[in-house]
């Protein structure tokens, strides 16, 4: 019965996938060298990076110009920001050793720095006379420094925040710009400008949730507003009055006179936005500039830029800058610092300069930038005002009141990542109208206070 | 209450219903197990295990961003677990998402399979067609759907209502923010078109395993379509019906790329798997990750205990009648 | 029967359409530039280009795709051949020679299909970062092992379990020995069930991203991981991340094409035999 005709069909499919299987297996046994290699020795280091176009750039052009000048190969592995801050964190706290440089921020440098995660790099910046530490614009240069004044990381592009802004809309409506904007003056030349031209919206400000999305621009609003996160003896401020003022401005606007999709617009939605004549405003990080005017961008040259806008301050500040930290458990710390004195060094910005184009050039670091003739005649207009907005910042004074930890656009705590994100989050409903303002902030209190109970101990 | 008759869609079940051995021990009773044992032990270290480990970490205070303060927490971690809001909120979400991406894919899936089972022109292309969207990468899915289809300003779906209605000649086109206004219903929308196909084809193949004598004999004695489909198909559906289900939520109560990558657990939509995630990559609060992670454990070893038993008995009952 | 069938056959088509118009719309927008790719409303008729792909293949200076396409391709292929090298025998010994109380057994490899795998992650990265087993693309396999174990040995055993009894008595009374009738009576019966579950498992350990995400690194890294990197915080990236995810889903694509009318067979394995 079992012997009959299905019985030799059947078997020759039975042939058919035993030879599938071994071809397969076949396979498997060859494929398993795929990728390794160059990983083990010391002329290769692993370098994590956020993917942003400055880094890919940097991924372009390391193979021909590092590789071939020190014989050191570089294997990079790129993410996306939340990716990378996730992976950065694990791989560093628990000092697993796979990657010896990856791309911190001025936010992670500190405690990193405290948890004894990083390589001190004064050593190696006394050896090296080319890479001219005294070059770094002096907030950065702070910024990476950490209590016991050691310097723990070297920026690779930094930005502070501006304002951008069509210049042809403005001219077109009869609208000017004040040099320094106060917020409610930007408020109503959004409601001006929204329906400017067909489908073009007000303004455009970040409404993802993160605590470097919306929080970013939010807190800085918050601070020139009044408010603050924690009070000096910590006290939790989330829910205090100039918070709720400047959260609910901040909704408001976006609400009316923002952005589609704003609850889910981070930097890239908006940079979208702005590029294809979506928005007639936008406040941002310094680092949009250059790629707003870059050369293929629809929207180059028709740009004004001004002053963060302001409140109760005097100036709204920003500080951010990616930068190289190298992990302590590295064991290839040399070829590592090769590596990061080449990416932040002088030489690389006019490589990049002279075969990517000058506004690509990752700026806003070092003092030098600012005075190459070729770098002002492409950046010319932003180029001052980043400069300025850069020099200004003050992490240990963003407010108008004294603060218990460091910080502008976020609280340099390692539970602010946490707290930021949770708090993002609520915000980002209020912002999709899913829930107000207060209840917002109310459920952001109670996150805040938890953490705040933790350092008043 | 055994299980034997419960998950796999097998036809004659109670004829080969396995008789367990009786008699001699020892040797023969070893004999049996030895072809189980790779696969057993293999799964007892590979899963049980790190789950001990869990279970020590999570009595312990562990935050891997404060290295110096690390110590035994007693029950702290599960105290917190139990207070927080957030965690308590994504225990609801994941209930909601996972029963409308199951029920609703489910039903599709059956109207899918009840129109391939008729003969037209092209059917082999149409259900080449149908199962494309299950054999996307889920990562790449997400970010299909959040880029190229959700996105307000120029995503597919607001671009074609731009141009209907500027077919129309109207200059404003609604433009809704897809995931801004309807988070939840945007991952249970991408969700429900990767497990559609699925449910489909288990569907399907339960639908050609039907006795077609029967159903002619229905359509000879007069019966209309309906009542084949109610008397007939559906009953003999059902297993493959609870198959798809099982199987259904076995994957999406643990889905994690398409809520991380579309809202990025944002506007409501954190479920359990992203809020653990959280709170062990973001937070770095190892010992409440691990607490919050077997009290998960534990409520979803209850609850599949008690799915696994009630879909057994249903099909039991199925069986006798 | 055939009588008035036709609406179904125009419903059907409808049907199709739309589940395939995302992919469609994937293919398309991965042969369009980036600003071509952004525009509302779409612009169908846009110029076709390569240069997402050329992007993806690294021919304009960016990572190689290849250590990471082929990194899943042995991830997958080696945990699909194990987990059939451990399931067979399992689902033999839970069907046709059962052991005793195999019912419990059953249910404890499906219980642990449904512990959430995040709760796990945590001890597993340890035990990897002690063991140096990071970034290790045959840890990564054989996690991919445990995690399709329980499918495919619930699934083989409702295959093995089709094959008739008398059969098996018949065979074992002409004196077959146990590897004769494995191979003479079981396989046949079971093969389209075993391809079918060998193809959901490659399926599965090809898609898998928050493993991979959170153990891989340099070398290890796989295809969805790679194809996360694309998307960047600024500047566009829509036709690029369109043709990463197309090459990413080929392989999956084709072989669930190739083999569907194995799946439908294999799932509805009872009724065909």
């Amino acid at each position: 019965m079992w012997k009959g005709k299905t019985m030799t069909s059947n078997r020759r499919k039975a042939a058919v996938a035993a030879g599938a299987i071994a071809v397969l297996a076949a396979t498997a046994a060859c494929s398993g060298a795929g990728g390794g290699g160059a990983a083990g020795d010391s002329q290769s280091i692993n370098v994590l990076m956020v993917n942003n176009p400055q880094m890919q750039d940097l991924q372009k052009l390391t193979a021909d110009n590092f590789t071939k000048s020190t014989g050191i190969t570089v294997n990079f592995t790129v993410l996306p920001e939340n990716d990378v801050r996730d992976k950065i964190s694990q791989d560093f706290s628990s000092q697993a050793g796979q990657y010896d440089v990856a791309t911190i921020s001025n936010y992670e440098t500190p405690f990193f720095a405290k948890n004894g995660w990083l390589t001190p790099l004064d050593d190696y910046i006394a050896g090296d006379a080319a890479f001219d530490q005294q070059d770094v614009l002096e907030p950065i240069r702070t910024a990476l420094t950490a209590e016991d004044g050691k310097v723990y990381a070297e920026p690779f592009y930094g930005e502070a925040s501006m304002l951008m802004y069509r210049k042809d809309v403005f001219e077109a409506k009869g609208l000017t710009m004040p040099e320094k904007p106060t917020w409610q003056q930007v408020a109503e030349l959004a409601a001006q400008t929204d329906g400017a031209e067909p489908g073009m919206k007000g303004i455009c400000l970040r409404g993802q949730p993160g605590w470097g999305q919306v929080m970013a621009p939010l807190t800085t609003v918050v601070n020139t507003f009044g408010g603050t996160w924690f009070t000096q003896d910590w006290q939790a401020q989330v829910n205090g009055a100039e918070f709720t003022e400047a959260t609910k401005f901040y909704v408001d606007l976006v609400r009316n006179h923002g952005e589609a999709g704003a609850a889910q617009a981070g930097f890239a939605e908006c940079l979208n936005n702005m590029t294809q004549g979506k928005v007639a405003m936008w406040y941002d990080a310094t680092s949009a500039a250059g790629l707003l005017e870059a050369d293929d961008s629809p929207v180059k040259g028709k740009l004004g830029f001004a002053q963060a806008p302001v409140v109760k301050t005097e100036s709204s500040q920003w500080l951010y800058t990616w930068a190289f930290g190298v992990q302590k458990a590295s064991k290839k710390a040399d070829s590592a610092w090769k590596f990061i004195s080449w990416a932040s060094g002088k030489d690389y910005e006019q490589l990049v300069g002279s075969q990517l184009g000058w506004s690509k050039v990752p700026d806003g670091k070092r003092s030098s930038t600012y005075q190459r003739p070729e770098y002002l005649a492409s950046g010319g207009t932003f180029a001052k005002q980043a400069e300025t907005a850069i020099k200004g910042a003050n992490p240990d004074d963003p407010g108008v009141q004294p603060r218990p930890a460091p910080g502008i656009q976020f609280v340099g705590i390692p539970e602010f990542t946490d707290l930021g994100t949770k708090v993002s989050q609520q915000i980002s409903e209020a912002i999709a109208g899913g829930k107000t303002v207060e209840e917002a902030l109310a459920a952001g209190q109670q996150e805040a206070e938890k953490v705040a109970e933790k350092y008043r101990k | 209450m055994t299980l034997d008759t419960a998950p796999p869609p097998v036809k004659q079940v109670r004829r080969e219903r396995p008789t367990p051995p009786r008699g001699p021990g020892g040797a023969s009773r070893w004999a049996r197990r030895a072809p189980l044992l790779p696969a057993l032990i293999f799964l007892i270290v590979v899963t049980q295990l790190p789950f001990v480990a869990t279970l020590v970490i999570s009595f312990m205070r562990w935050n891997s961003l404060d290295p110096t303060n690390r110590g035994f927490a007693g029950v702290d971690n599960y105290l917190t677990v139990f207070t927080d809001a957030g965690l308590r909120s994504s225990v609801v979400t994941t209930v909601v998402l996972t029963a409308a991406v199951v029920l609703i894919s489910l039903v599709l899936g059956l109207g899918l399979a009840l129109l391939l089972d008729t003969k037209f022109r092209g059917r082999g292309v149409v259900r080449t067609m149908l199962i494309a969207p299950f054999l996307v990468v889920p990562v790449a899915a997400a970010l299909l759907w959040k880029h190229a289809l959700y996105n307000p300003s120029y995503g597919l779906f607001n671009g074609v209502l731009t141009w209907i209605w500027g077919l129309f000649g109207s200059q404003n086109p609604p433009q809704p923010e897809w995931i801004s206004e309807m988070p939840l219903s945007a991952v249970v929308a991408s969700l429900v078109w990767q497990w559609t196909p699925f449910m489909m084809l288990i569907l399907l193949a339960g639908l050609q395993s039907r006795p077609m004598d029967a159903v002619e004999a229905a359509h000879i004695d007069g019966a209309s379509p309906w009542q084949v489909f109610r008397y007939l198909t559906f009953p003999h559906l059902r297993q493959y019906l609870e198959l798809g289900g099982l199987l259904g939520s076995i994957y999406i109560v643990q889905n994690f790329d398409a809520v991380f990558t579309i809202t990025s657990g944002g506007l409501g939509t954190a479920n359990l798997p992203y809020t653990i995630y959280q709170t062990f990559f973001q937070a770095h609060e190892y010992g409440q990750a691990s607490a919050a992670g077997v009290v998960v454990v534990i409520g979803s070893m209850i609850i599949a205990t008690f799915a696994l038993r009630v879909v057994s008995s249903l099909f039991r009952d199925e069986v006798r009648s | 029967m055939k009588r008035a069938w036709k609406p179904w056959g125009a419903i059907a088509w409808i049907a199709a359409v739309v589940f395939f118009a995302p992919v469609a719309w994937m293919l398309l927008t991965s042969l369009h530039s980036e600003p071509d790719a952004a525009t509302n409303p779409p612009s169908l008729l846009a110029p076709i280009t390569l240069d997402g792909y050329a992007e993806f293949f690294g021919g304009t200076g960016g990572i190689s795709p290849w250590p990471p396409l082929i990194n899943s391709f042995s991830a997958s292929i080696g945990s699909t051949l194990i987990v059939l090298l451990l399931a067979i025998p399992a689902a033999y010994a839970l069907s046709i020679k059962p052991v005793e109380k195999w019912t419990d057994v059953l249910f404890f490899f499906l219980s642990t299909k449904m512990l959430p795998v995040v709760a796990g992650i945590l001890p597993i990265y340890l035990v990897a970062q002690y063991a140096g087993m990071l970034d290790n693309i045959s840890f990564l396999t054989l996690l991919y092992t445990s995690m399709n174990l329980p499918i495919a040995v619930w699934l083989m055993r409702s295959f093995l379990a089709e094959v008739p009894k008398e059969i098996l008595e018949a065979a074992a009374i002409d004196g077959a020995g146990l590897i004769t009738i494995l191979r003479r009576v079981v396989a046949p019966v079971a093969m389209p069930g075993i391809a079918a579950t060998a193809l959901i498992c490659f399926i599965f350990s090809w898609n898998e991203l928050l493993f991979a995400r959170v153990l891989t690194g340099v070398v290890a890294g796989t295809a969805p991981v790679f194809l996360t990197g694309f998307v960047t915080s600024q500047g566009l990236f829509l036709a690029k991340v369109c043709a990463a995810a197309t090459i990413v889903s080929f392989p999956v694509l084709v072989a669930g094409f190739a083999a569907q009318d194995k799946l439908v067979q294999g799932l509805s394995l009872g009724a065909v035999k």
